[in-house]
């Protein structure tokens, strides 16, 4: 009963932290599948999200959920702001080119922060206030409430946008042939900025749930949930928007069962071991097509 | 005055010129062929046309209004459509959404209802197909829903490159048969296409391009019986 117990109190915290990766890897995933490139920035976007929430909520004192906007404004503008002044010149360059300046990008915002913020790690109190519940044995706790319920209402806002509205129609046809989009009608830039937007909207709503886990602000802090919704993204099949999420949730329980059962130090190991297996077997990811590289 | 104008156009790749200064006018109504062997750079001037490529001089007029440096994206709403070489449909998505997507410009959900009937009036394997991925298409099927794709931003003029490639023998006759009925209900045409025969038999006018300069442009009737063109294009 015990172990029982036990594995469903990792269980359930693995789908949190899961649930973060998600938000996170469906960023990388979009953009991916729209712009062709890995930004590897995005992680950062989650920090600025951290620091933006701080900012808004406990220096500028607004109220809660004009805070929450406006952190997601921000760093959906930010989303927007680096694709046209990094990216977009970069469009026909080779993908190393881009890759050097995702990673600089990268640097650059964390520098930033740096330098606004000091290195000393900011304490900054979780902004959920909503009291945890009971059943049975088992305690959800309301920062895992409200991660579990957001995380919920966003993909399927998300789903329902993709595959419902006219924009997320064009979305997915800039995504298989750009130059037909075009001839469509398709403005391919606007396109590209919308899935900036959008990716970086959820890092944002990642980077305050993530905050409010963790309760302490670095201009680091988005690196490691970056990089491992990264191999969530991977996992899942990069590009394909069902298999971000999926390799999210996949990667946050695994990560949480073997820290429990296994062995902390392991744990980050196991999370590489599981993508190097799948990729081994199912190249494309456990959700992604294999793509037949146009030249 | 001409529907579409073309003056001068030299396009490049890199430093390859593939155009070298060709100059070409559609009057509205016509059927025009532009024939030209592999590589001539037929693909090329239409892309052009539709601003998916940027000349590096000359200029395109469509209705008076200077488009050479128009991005692709606005110049389907002037009411320009292309059929691209190779079909290009949106293979993931339905056949129903690819034709929406060839509305994208269009605002009255009335006027989109009413050209989306006309479509599968013309095509009803579309109908039939609507909710299937493009992408599980055949070939011919796939040709007419590019065609379809194309004719549902009403468009004035339609552009098509290559629409007989890789086709059988029906699908053929099939697809130009269409390309007749298209023009007989108003829609002027520049037609791209390596079977010179078929194109010439529908064309009211042609373009014989070689490596990227007109050599001969001349009513299609007088194409058919010239002597160098039977022998290079149409293989008698
Ligand atoms: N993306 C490109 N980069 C470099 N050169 C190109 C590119 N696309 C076409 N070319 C060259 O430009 C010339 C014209 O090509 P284009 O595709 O316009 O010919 P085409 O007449 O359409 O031929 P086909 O009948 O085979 O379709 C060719 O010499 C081709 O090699
Ligand atoms: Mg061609």
């Amino acid at each position: 009963m015990s172990l029982l117990n036990s594995i469903l109190e990792q269980l359930i915290n693995g789908l949190r932290t899961g649930s973060i990766y998600a938000l996170i890897a469906i960023g990388y995933t979009m953009v991916y599948g729209i712009a062709k490139m890995i930004n590897f920035a995005h992680g950062d976007i989650i920090m600025v999200g951290a620091y933006a929430l701080y900012v808004y909520s406990s220096i500028l004192k607004l109220p809660l959920v004009a805070a929450i906007i406006l952190t997601v404004v921000t760093c959906s503008v930010l989303g927007i702001i680096t694709e046209k002044i990094a990216y977009k010149p970069l469009r026909n360059a080779p993908s190393l080119a881009v890759l050097i300046t995702a990673i600089g990008m990268s640097f650059l915002l964390q520098n930033v922060a740096l330098l606004i913020f000091k290195a000393t790690p900011i304490p900054f109190a979780s902004v959920v206030n909503v009291s945890g519940i009971r059943l049975g044995s088992l305690y959800l706790s309301g920062t895992t409430l409200v991660t579990l319920g957001v995380t919920v209402i966003a993909m399927v806002a998300l789903t329902l946008f993709v595959n419902k509205t006219k924009a997320g129609r064009a979305m997915r046809a800039v995504s298989e042939d750009r130059g037909a989009a075009e001839l469509m009608g398709i403005s391919v830039n606007a396109t590209i900025s919308l899935t900036f937007a959008i990716g970086s909207g959820l890092a944002a709503v990642a980077g305050i749930l993530y905050i409010s886990q963790y309760e302490t602000l670095m201009p680091t802090l988005g690196a490691l949930p970056g990089i491992k919704a990264f191999v969530a993204a991977v996992l899942g099949g990069i590009g394909s928007i069902p298999g971000a999420m999926f390799g999210g949730i996949i990667l946050g329980i695994i990560e949480s069962l073997s820290k429990a059962y296994i062995s902390t130090q392991l744990s980050d190991a196991i999370v590489y071991g599981v993508l190097v297996v799948v990729l081994l077997v199912k190249p494309s990811g456990l959700l992604g097509k294999l793509k037949i590289e146009k030249v | 005055m001409a529907m579409l104008k073309v003056t001068d156009l030299k396009v490049y790749y890199g430093v390859i010129q593939a155009i070298k200064g060709i100059s070409f006018e559609v009057n509205q109504g016509e059927v025009i062929a532009l024939i030209g062997a592999n590589g001539a750079g037929k693909t090329t001037i239409l892309h052009t046309v539709t601003g998916l490529l940027k000349p590096k001089s000359g200029k395109i007029e469509f209705e008076g209004t200077d488009i050479t440096k128009m991005p692709g994206h606005k110049i389907v709403a002037l009411g320009m459509a292309h059929v691209p070489e190779g079909r290009r449909v949106f293979a993931d998505l339905t056949v129903y959404e690819n034709l929406m997507l060839g509305a994208y410009t269009r605002k009255n959900k009335d006027e989109i209802a009413e050209t989306l009937q006309m479509v599968y009036t013309r095509f009803p394997r579309l109908q039939e197909r609507k909710t299937q991925l493009a992408g599980t298409l055949s070939g011919g099927e796939q040709q007419m829903l590019a065609m379809g794709r194309a004719l549902m931003s009403h468009p004035k003029i339609i552009l098509m490159d290559e629409p007989s490639m890789g086709l059988s023998p029906i699908f053929v006759n099939e697809i130009f048969d269409i390309i007749k009925q298209v023009s007989a209900s108003g829609t002027t045409v520049l037609l791209v296409e390596q079977n010179a025969k078929k194109a010439l038999e529908i064309a009211d006018r042609a373009y014989v391009l070689e490596t990227g300069n007109i050599v001969k442009s001349a009513s299609a009737s007088e194409l058919m019986n010239d002597d160098s063109i039977k022998k290079a294009y149409l293989g008698e």
